[in-house]
């Protein structure tokens, strides 16, 4: 099976105030379509890991493939780029920004990546809202809407370049059961029915059972 | 590959939903750009007031024969003496006369010169001023009145009565201001004069002059130049002094230098005539820029301590838009944009603002008896200042972004998001 996101020997140390090794030799890959979550206690190093593997985190040792191509040591402008194109992010907190409306909150990063029309674009973004049943918000500001709504709009947002991987740093970490429930379905009807690739990093065990395979860390570690 | 439509659109929704901070800041720099324009075009229309009362006045090259010494005294002649030591003393200015010789050739050389707009011969006569028993020593000075109307702008100095007047009479004087009041004469009145040889001529007032400089106002009047040979009894190749303007005033100091040697005669340029005016310029307009760019720097500031605010405010939303694939160069230009926008809108109304006080200001009453041809306070409508001020609210705004928008381009999407 291809691979769409893979490390070799990553490690990281946090500088400041002591010296910390938070990551020890990270080695993992994630293969296409496959939906997988990062698990382990607070400080196991597995948000850390996550930014790593966004590419938004660039001082670290080893290296990063993303769709077979070396992500580590590109310039910043082109690893935005990458992450523009390949990869879509979901936070813990909603993260939009406030100011926009839902609909222009999705169709930013299409915006700036600039392959497609602006008609096009709206369009795009509409079938999105619509595929999470959020498309009577579109007009909305970002910030009238409730959280549960709002994960949605992000999720949307992480969707709208048709990335190679959509990764989430405890995406249902702020959301009540109904809506992490919510959010887990479209999850995984996402990796179903369009064959996404998603790493998820979770605190919440059923979550993580309910995926295909769960990364297990510990002291900044793959146990399992 | 920078997508500005996208970039500028961002900038404009920060600048419209932070309106209070963008009017602000905008202000700062409409005020800033708006006094310097308002200062400059006072000053530097008042320092041109000044500097054309005295230049439009002053020839920029004056020819006359200077009673002085002669450098060589015949001692030094006399071959015997020679190697001596010698002492002369008790030296007298050298006899010569005060006509300037050969002076109707001169001016016909002068007025074919390319480099000159024109030559005035003038006769300058020591006279005596008769008021009853009351002789009132001055000058009357012997002119071609219709060159220095061309030349000098004499029309303006003349409050009453024409230089018209004085062309068609045979003895009109222009009598000085000064001079009028103290012996309390009007137009169409005779005033007599006295010569220094104690001949008495009556000339008919046809007009009346003002300098504005009262020490000249109080002796100096002005008559036709055969006029003035007449009463003096000389003919009419007596000339005093040739007054020279040129084309172009920078080349007086060279020119004066060529004429005094190939003519033998005295020669003095107008910077030699004017030089403690010069430095009275100088200081003023120094003083006008040192205000004007404190100003802009004020507004600079202002709008650095705004954008470094939004930038704190806005720190969520510049992780996002990294986090989602915008480059730090991007969100630099997102900022950069916002504060080249405000400082153009700032500084454009700035330039509205500022014009609208000169006009303001134009048309404020001003009168005063020393300058006679002033009603309103001057200004000076120059587009270089203009120029000069939107090119400094854009260059203030540039580097008052330029700071805070560089630290937003650093800002390290991941601290933010952990919130660490």
């Amino acid at each position: 099976m291809e691979l769409v996101l893979e490390t070799k020997n990553i490690n990281k140390h946090f500088r400041k105030p002591v010296d910390f090794h938070v990551l020890k030799d990270i080695s993992l890959g994630i293969k296409k379509g496959e939906f997988a979550s990062i698990m382990g206690k607070s400080g196991s190093g597995k948000s850390t890991l996550l930014y790593i593997l966004s590419t938004m985190d660039t001082d670290y040792t080893g290296e990063l493939f993303l769709n077979n191509e070396l992500a580590t040591g590109k310039p910043p402008q082109e690893l935005s780029r990458l992450r523009n194109k390949h990869i879509g992010f979901v936070f813990q907190f909603h993260y939009l920004l406030s100011e926009f409306s839902v609909v222009e909150n999705v169709m930013l990063p299409a915006k700036k990546l600039a392959e497609k029309s602006h008609a096009e674009i709206e369009h795009d973004a509409m079938e999105k809202l619509k595929m999470l049943h959020i498309e009577h918000l579109a007009k909305q500001r970002a910030s009238r809407i409730s959280g549960g709504e709002k994960q949605r709009v992000a999720i949307a947002r992480a969707l709208i370049n048709s990335p190679s991987i959509l990764m989430g740093d405890e995406p249902t970490g702020n959301l009540d059961s109904h809506n992490s429930e919510n959010v887990f379905s479209i999850f995984k009807r996402l990796k179903e029915e369009e064959g996404l690739s998603l790493l998820v990093v979770t605190h919440d065990e059923d979550f993580a059972n309910r995926t295909d395979r769960i990364i297990q860390m510990e002291d900044g570690r793959i146990v399992s | 590959m920078t997508n500005w439509k996208v970039i500028l659109n961002i900038a404009k929704t920060h600048l419209l939903t932070k309106m209070k901070s963008t009017v602000t800041a905008a202000l700062g720099v409409t005020f800033g750009i708006g006094a310097y324009i308002t200062l400059v075009s006072f000053m530097t229309g008042l320092n041109e007031m000044l500097d054309s009362l005295i230049l439009n006045q002053t020839p920029h090259i004056h020819l006359y024969n200077e009673i002085e010494p002669t450098k060589e005294q015949p001692v030094a002649l006399y071959e015997q003496f020679k190697g001596a030591f010698n002492v002369v003393e008790s030296v007298k200015p050298k006899q010569s006369q005060r006509k300037i010789h050969n002076a109707l050739p001169i001016l016909n050389y002068l007025k074919k010169d390319d480099k000159v707009m024109g030559a005035t011969p003038q006769l300058q006569a020591n006279i005596f001023y008769l008021s009853g028993s009351i002789e009132l020593g001055g000058n009357l000075v012997g002119v071609d009145i219709m060159e220095e109307a061309r030349l000098y702008n004499i029309r303006d100095y003349i409050v009453e009565g024409t230089a018209e007047a004085l062309k068609n009479s045979e003895n009109g004087i222009l009598l000085g201001a000064g001079l009028a009041k103290k012996m309390s004469l009007s137009m169409g009145d005779r005033v007599q004069i006295s010569t220094v040889k104690g001949d008495i001529f009556p000339l008919k007032i046809v007009g009346i002059y003002q300098s504005g400089i009262a020490e000249i106002d109080n002796i100096r009047s002005f008559a036709n130049l055969k006029s003035v040979q007449r009463i003096l009894g000389e003919a009419q190749n007596y000339v005093t002094d040739i007054n020279v303007k040129l084309q172009d005033m920078g080349e007086a100091p060279a020119m004066a230098n060529v004429l005094s040697k190939q003519f033998k005669i005295k020669a003095t340029d107008i910077n030699e005539a004017n030089a403690q005016f010069e430095t009275g310029s100088n200081i003023r307009n120094l003083i006008t820029y040192a205000v004007s760019i404190t100003l802009l720097i004020v507004a600079g500031f202002g709008i650095y301590n705004i954008l470094n605010m939004l930038i704190y405010e806005k720190m969520k939303d510049i992780a996002i838009l990294k986090a989602t694939g915008f480059s730090g160069g991007d969100v630099q230009l997102i900022f950069m944009s916002q504060a080249m926008i405000i400082g153009a809108i700032g500084g454009i109304l700035g330039l509205i603002i500022g014009y609208g006080l000169s006009v303001l200001i134009d048309n404020v009453a001003f009168e005063t008896e020393a300058l006679p041809t002033i009603t309103t306070y001057p200004i000076n409508y120059n587009i270089g200042y203009y120029v000069i001020g939107i090119s400094f609210a854009l260059l203030s705004t540039f580097i008052a972004g330029w700071l805070p928008s560089n630290k937003a381009k650093r800002i390290d999407p991941v601290r933010i998001i952990r919130g660490t």
